[in-house]
């Protein structure tokens, strides 16, 4: 299908024709993206205890998001790398301004009250970061010179320490994995690799003493041996694990989990709700979720590889991959191999800013997608 | 790579991205193979571990306490009831901290020390993840700030049971008993299973005595719980089967009026049904109220209970034992009639000692100090005037064998089978018995002793009502017994009572002397014949507490009342028809005559008007 975009594309330079391509819309990727939010909406009503508020509200959101998806898409991509600096130091004063005024809950301090509206500035920047690198190198030669990994280094690092200060170990990963892999898109030398490779695990001490939290430090610590710990830490994963093991190869059945039904599952409607899903659907809906996510992560892949500038391929590959973190992430996290962090499900975990967030980042996917060629 | 940035080349570029992207595209997908892999390996390859765990993760099992019997009268009054109270239980599975949990809780609502420690006791003795109480009988204000805490108090709950109580508080006390906390001695032996879901045992009492009946039999459901223990809903259930209804024989007038007659006064009083051994009142004065054990009593309480000089929590009738005193005369002179020892002819010479060969002291007549009873005295007359030397003459004659043979056999030294836990059998003595627990010879001395109901002889209340009773149903062998009816099924003696044989005549005879002790104007009882419509036959009795030597006279003016003598009274009635018979005793109440023949007269006087009432209870 995509080959005959390209083909197409190529044939006639006066641009597509079709109603699509001019309202910017990418079809494969909308198609697969309401797909996901139907699937969502369902596990949602199952994990959330059948209550139709949840699923309301998170339906609301889903057209808000869809809404504002269809609208950043209506701008050129050049508009974003123009803008894209502007944007991530806007995001980085945010983050800064919620050190000092930031408003939370549950010990984390993550959002600015704007009064009409919480703003979280985190959320931002899983936009703000992959944009501004994928600008940044793509002005300059490929693969980037030393100076340019240093300051993509740097511009990634402040973000990723910040978020990790409120604490939220998920976003920070997120935002740190998108640099990374603008960086390697961008042609990243192998002694580069290597040196960040050294970097990151010289990190890790730093993160453990001083960024990471006690109950941080817990779950990993939790994760290497769960049943230690039946009661505290361990208790999610063990549940976690016990629900999307029960689930066997078909599942429960729809609304029929016992171990989110009954309340064993904690976070059933965020964070863990992939346990849901194993549970009522079993492995089939689990491979299922896991293809209709890499064919989502595939078309952005497509769209980056066809992208007409290196900002649009670098954002969209960056984008795609990013994606797949939060994928894994959290499926590592909810099945007991990766340690908990605060990461949902993306399109199915219940969340409006997060819902938001996922749809603008598609927005400016398909701007790239849609963007005419550059005479 | 230098020399690359003197110009741009979008070809390579794109080239180089095109490559990174497949890279990152295998990268993803063997990572997504690893997730796969995961999910395989714990929804398939483990999967059977994961469902039985996730079932039991589910499904509880709880038990469903039964609710305990109740216990009537016979005239229907409620004596023991169930009533909902709510206790604060602890899960301490469900709870992240227990210490933490425990300090909240002191912090919201009143958790004494005791509490915990015992809290702590229970602990160690439940099943995981049964609910185990910290404090029972929450206020209605304890219970609305626990639950406005509730959401912060993870593994704490109220919990609503049925406890014990009993709404005519003191008055059945001794006869019921009570219901207590089981405690650790009681937890070793009782069947786990069937106390699983019931935090009480019969302390005491029919309680104690019926307790396998009136506990029922557990019952259980299944639950599905959330992880924070609250039950979402029942699977299935299997209904616990309510304990045993008793109905007593005791009618609740007669009980209230024989306390009432005690008037403060320390005593026991017994009224049996003479037909059919029934208890019609069964009263040990002063009494408590059982409502203060069931909850656990404070130690406060208790100390006030147990040290009490009047020992509400003895229960006299059938832990009391007391000398029977001249109570024991219409049995002995009715012994002696059938042994011929003694004729209605023969007549002694009181003149207030009584000598026995070989022995320089004499025995006196304590109730005629100046020059005795005079001339003439036949079995009658030293009934009705309780006189005691003719007894020291008839006990010396038919001799201390027959007497205990039947005495034991009026129930007199030997346990009356009643069905209450703890009865004394008081003492009739005998040869055996003084060569066992004295290791002596039997002196006839201590036949003369015996011959007034002193010396070793002790008895029960209840010893005294069940000889009565078998007097006055000339020899009927009735076992007197509380509970007349289980579950509406009335309870019948598997065998016909045996029967004391006795020729008519003596029974005849014996029944005059006694209706004379209430109705004749020299008897000793006759304070209480004014305004009688039915006949009383009854004797009346005195028990020493401190011996008064031969020479001396008792003077209750000179010692403490503590030391005075006990005031006894045995009677049946209608004297015609025996129906009903009372063995009773006033501690220290001086004379039978005047403090304990009121007490049977007015309960006589109230079982005649509830059976003139209703005649057809009297077949």
């Amino acid at each position: 299908m995509h080959r005959n975009d390209f083909v197409r594309q190529l044939s006639s330079p006066g641009g597509d024709r079709r109603p699509s391509r001019r309202m910017h819309i990418d079809i494969p990727l909308l198609i697969i993206l309401l797909i996901l939010c139907g699937i969502g909406l369902a596990v949602l009503y199952s994990a959330s205890g059948e209550n139709l508020f949840y699923v309301e509200r998170q339906a609301t959101f889903m057209v808000i998001g869809l809404i504002s998806m269809i609208f950043m898409a209506q701008f050129p991509p050049r508009g974003w790398e123009r803008y894209a600096m502007l944007i991530y130091f806007g995001g980085l004063l945010a983050l800064i301004a919620v050190l000092f005024v930031g408003v939370g809950a549950k010990g984390a301090q993550r959002w600015l009250d704007l009064g009409v509206t919480r703003f979280q500035p985190s959320e931002l920047m899983k936009i703000a970061v992959p944009m501004m690198l994928s600008a940044f190198l793509s002005k300059r030669y490929l693969p980037p010179s030393f100076k340019h990994v240093c300051f993509a280094l740097v511009a990634t690092a402040i973000p990723v320490f910040l978020i990790a200060r409120q604490p939220d170990l998920g976003t920070s990963l997120i935002v740190f994995s998108s640099g990374f892999f603008a960086l390697f898109l961008a042609g990243l030398g192998k002694r580069y690799l290597v040196t960040t490779a050294l970097l990151a695990m010289a990190a890790l001490p730093t993160l453990w003493f001083y960024v990471m939290r006690d109950y941080q430090k817990q779950r990993v610590l939790t994760l290497l041996s769960p049943e230690q710990d039946k009661l505290g830490a361990g208790w999610n994963i063990m549940q976690s694990t016990t629900a999307i093991g029960s689930g066997g190869w078909s599942g429960k059945g729809w609304t029929e989990g016992t171990q989110s039904q009954l309340n064993f599952l904690p976070e059933s409607h965020t964070d863990f709700i992939i346990a849901v899903l194993a549970e009522e659907f079993g492995l089939v809906g689990v491979l299922t979720m896991l293809t209709l996510y890499l064919l989502l992560i595939g078309r952005c892949l497509v769209i980056a590889l066809n992208a007409q500038s290196m900002f649009g391929r670098l954002m969209a590959g960056t984008m795609g991959l990013s994606f797949f973190v939060y994928i894994f992430v959290n499926m590592g996290m909810v099945s007991g191999i990766l340690p908990v962090v605060g990461a949902p499900l993306p399109f199915i975990s219940y969340g409006g800013t997060a819902i938001v967030t996922l749809f603008l980042g598609f927005g400016i996917l398909m701007a790239i997608s849609t963007e005419q060629k550059r005479i | 790579m230098m020399q690359d940035r003197a110009f741009s080349d979008p070809a390579r570029e794109r080239l180089l991205f095109a490559q990174r992207l497949f890279i990152t595209a295998v990268i993803t997908l063997v990572l997504s193979g690893l997730l796969a892999a995961r999910y395989f390996n714990l929804q398939i390859s483990r999967h059977d571990d994961f469902a039985t765990q996730s079932n039991n993760n589910r499904v509880l099992v709880r038990p469903l306490a039964p609710s305990r019997g109740l216990i009537y009268a016979s005239d229907g009054e409620l004596i023991a009831d169930n009533r909902p109270s709510f206790n604060l239980t602890i899960v301490p599975e469900r709870s992240a901290n227990l210490e933490q949990l425990l300090s909240d809780l002191s912090a919201l609502i009143t958790v004494s020390e005791r509490d915990i420690e015992n809290f702590r006791k229970r602990l160690k003795q439940r099943r995981p993840y049964e609910q185990t109480t910290l404090k029972f009988n929450l206020s209605e204000e304890e219970r609305a700030t626990l639950a406005v805490h509730g959401h912060r108090l993870l593994g704490a709950e109220t919990s609503a049971r049925l406890n014990r109580y009993y709404p005519e508080a003191e008055l059945f006390a001794n006869v019921v008993g009570y219901v207590g906390r089981i405690n650790e001695a009681e937890s070793e032996t009782i069947d786990k299973v069937q106390y699983s879901g019931t935090d009480s045992i019969g302390k005491n009492g029919l309680e104690k005595f019926y307790e396998d009946r009136l506990l029922g039999q557990v019952g259980s459901e299944q639950v599905e719980t959330n992880a924070l223990g609250r039950v979402m809903r029942v699977l299935e259930q299997n209904a616990p089967i309510a304990g045993d209804d008793l109905t007593l024989f005791i009618d609740s007038e007669l009980q209230r009026v024989g306390l009432d007659a005690f008037n403060g006064e320390r005593g026991a009083l017994i009224a049996i049904d003479v037909k059919t051994g029934g208890i019609l009142a069964m009263v040990s004065a002063p009494s408590y109220d059982p409502n203060l054990f069931v909850g656990g009593i404070s130690q406060k309480d208790y100390d006030r209970l147990l040290y009490d000089k009047s020992r509400p929590l003895f229960d006299r009738t059938i832990r009391g034992q007391y000398p029977p005193g001249s109570t024991v005369k219409p049995l002995f002179g009715l012994i002696a009639l059938q042994k011929g020892t003694v004729t209605t002819n023969f007549k002694i010479q009181d003149n207030g000692f009584f000598y026995f060969k070989g022995v320089e002291r004499p025995w006196r007549d304590h109730n005629f100090a100046r020059g005795g009873h005079g001339s003439g005295v036949d079995l009658a007359k030293a009934i009705i005037e309780s006189c005691d030397v003719y007894f020291y003459e008839l006990g010396v004659r038919t001799g201390i064998d027959m007497l205990s043979t039947y005495g034991n056999q009026f129930g007199l030294g030997v346990l009356t089978g009643i069905d209450l836990p703890g009865e004394r059998n008081g003492i009739m003595p005998s040869r055996a018995w003084k060569q066992g627990e004295r290791r002596q010879s039997w002196y006839n001395g201590d036949t003369i002793n015996v011959s007034i109901g002193q010396g070793y002889m002790l008895a029960t209340p209840l010893q005294l009502a069940v000889m009565t009773a078998r007097i006055a149903s000339r020899g009927e062998v009735q076992t007197p017994r509380l509970v007349k009816a289980i579950n509406g099924v009335d309870q019948v003696p598997a065998e016909e009572p045996p029967t004391i044989k006795m020729d008519k005549q003596y029974w005849d005879y014996v029944h005059q002397a006694m209706v004379d002790v209430v109705h004749s104007p020299r008897g000793t009882a006759k304070g209480i014949s004014r305004d009688l419509d039915y006949k009383i036959a009854g004797k009346t009795g005195t028990a020493q507490v401190i011996s008064v030597g031969a020479k001396d006279k008792y003077d209750s003016t000179k010692i403490d009342k503590e030391q005075w003598d006990h005031a006894l009274f045995v009677a049946f009635a209608p004297a015609d028809d025996p129906k009903i018979a009372i063995g009773l005793i006033v501690e220290n109440g001086e004379h039978g005559s005047s403090s304990a023949a009121p007490i049977a007269r007015a309960v006589f006087d109230a079982y005649m008007d509830s059976n003139a009432a209703s005649p057809s209870e009297s077949e």
